[in-house]
């Protein structure tokens, strides 16, 4: 499903990022990206969607090097993953349902589909009673979880997230987790950059180090 | 129907984006308003005189002055020969004793006249020309110069062709106008879009990691461009029909002293239309090159 192969990224003047990483993540594969801070856990991440491109090598998703993708074909690329970021991305002048309904309004889904699925995302991630509470109102977790809702809302095969359990307790970092889980265990494809990965039991681990797979 | 339903999503975020900040909107509107009600009362006015001068110009006349001893006999035959132009619509003699007689009537000449040892007026054919256009008038004026008998050909077209090169001129200054604050309206536009922009930064940069294209961001964006300029010719047609109104008695009263009609209404269907159209437009066009540079920029 994605192959990083022979990937390199420097940021100016000669940071390395990564360093000629080598690797095929397979579908509905749950893998963990662990290393310390700094070691190119979220650059990694960043290359999947194209966010980042990669200075040297390729990364292969579906087939196809998205890093040879141009600006007109990215969007549709991006439609097909899920992404959590370590900082949710949220938008504070919508409610929690407006925020998960943004997917969809992307994608063109019609209204009243659009409603139904995020409302069931927000089900899903327990977070159907809050639907109109702004972000703001949410606790840290609920924020996460919403994030979560927003990645999986059009249901991507391929689920990324940056640090997601990174400023929770541990008890919601474990229910955060869990929610991972549960979107691994029916054949969603999910990468989590993590610096605790006994969260994610069962999951390949790909350990970084200053860029380079350990 | 993907598409009408993106249009009618962006349309629905562009209203709520522009009555978030109604204060900021309504300064936006009244400041094109007032930049396209310039040369939107400009055409009105301009149109109002120009139908003022096409009924005016009707009564520009030739007078043809003969020698002044020519005959009753070649004035008859000068007359006949303006008449059959068909470039003159009607004519009139005046015979010299007529006009001394008028001239004696009149106040404070009559003295001077009588003391003339003879009538000093010559015979004179007025002609009223069919046609308004100065330049027929003017070879018609050239052509009698040279017929016999005749001493001297006046014409008072001149003030109509002066009248008709002022309206040109001032069609010239109006589109000028409109031109130039057309341009201002999409700076306006322009500049409002960008901070609109630059404050949804987030939002433009969210949609774009959840696989926004480039036509999603935009969209409201056009909207909100297209309906602040509507707007803002919806005040501009409201302030030009309320300084219509309000200037229609005393300008009906002003043109009525020089002996005409003039009465200044609000600007008809066609014109609406075309400041409510061009204004949409404009305030697409500035919102289009402003979202443009913002997202190309990234």
């Amino acid at each position: 499903m994605i192959r990083f192969d022979r990937t390199a990224k420097r940021y100016p003047p000669d940071i390395v990022a990564l360093a000629d990483i080598s690797v095929d993540i397979a579908a509905g594969e749950l893998v963990t990206v662990v290393g310390h801070s700094g070691a190119g856990k979220s650059t990694l991440l960043k290359l999947i969607p194209a966010i980042e491109r990669p200075t040297a090598g390729a990364v292969l998703v579906h087939g196809q090097n998205v890093a040879a993708l141009g600006r007109a074909a990215l969007p549709f690329l991006r439609r097909n993953i899920g992404l959590v970021f370590q900082d949710q991305k949220l938008l504070f002048d919508r409610d929690a349902l407006a925020n998960v309904l943004l997917p969809l309004e992307i994608a063109g889904f019609p209204h009243k589909e659009a409603q139904r699925r995020a409302a069931a995302a927000l089900d899903k991630v327990g977070l159907l009673a809050r639907a109109r509470a702004l972000p703001i109102a949410l606790s840290g977790g609920e924020q996460q979880r919403l994030a979560i809702a927003r990645a999986v809302v059009h249901r991507p095969a391929l689920l990324l997230a940056d640090e997601p359990t990174a400023y929770l307790d541990a008890d919601t970092a474990h229910d955060v987790a869990g929610i991972f889980l549960e979107f691994h265990r029916v054949g969603v494809a999910v990468i989590v950059a993590t610096y605790d990965d006994s969260l994610f039991p069962g999951a390949r681990r790909l350990k970084l180090d200053h860029g380079r797979l350990a | 129907m993907n598409w009408l339903r993106a249009h009618g999503n962006a349309l629905r975020l562009a209203f709520k984006r522009l009555t978030s900040a109604p204060l900021n909107t309504l300064l936006a509107i009244l400041g094109i308003g007032i930049a396209l009600a310039l040369p939107a009362g400009g055409h009105l006015a301009l149109t109002h005189v120009a139908a003022l001068a096409q009924g005016a110009t009707a009564t520009p006349q030739l007078t043809v002055f003969l020698t002044l001893d020519a005959e009753r006999k070649a004035a008859q035959a000068i007359e006949t020969r303006l008449k059959e132009r068909k470039e003159v619509a009607r004519t009139e003699f005046l015979a010299r004793e007529d006009t001394l007689a008028r001239m004696k009537a009149a106040e404070g000449l009559a003295d001077v006249i009588a003391a003339l040892p003879k009538n000093p007026f010559p015979d004179a054919i007025v002609a009223i020309p069919a046609d308004d256009n100065p330049a027929a008038i003017e070879q018609l004026a050239a052509e009698a110069r040279t017929w016999p008998q005749v001493e001297q050909v006046q014409i008072d077209a001149d003030w109509a062709r002066r009248l008709h090169a002022l309206i040109r001129l001032a069609r010239v200054g109006v589109l000028l106008l409109a031109s130039l604050l057309g341009v201002g309206l999409v700076t306006i536009t322009f500049n409002t879009i960008r901070l609109q922009a630059l404050t949804r930064q987030a939002e433009i940069e969210v949609s774009q990691l959840l696989g926004a294209t480039d036509a999603f961001i935009r969209r409201p964006f056009h909207w909100y461009g297209a309906l602040l300029g509507l707007l803002g010719g919806i005040a501009a047609w409201l302030i030009v029909a309320a300084a219509a109104l309000w200037l229609a008695a005393p300008v009906a009263e002003l043109a009525q002293l020089y002996g005409l009609t003039l009465a200044l209404a609000p600007p008809g269907p066609a014109d609406s239309a075309a400041l409510l159209g061009a204004a949409t437009l404009l305030g697409w066009l500035g919102a289009a090159l402003s979202v443009y540079q913002h997202l190309r920029g990234r």
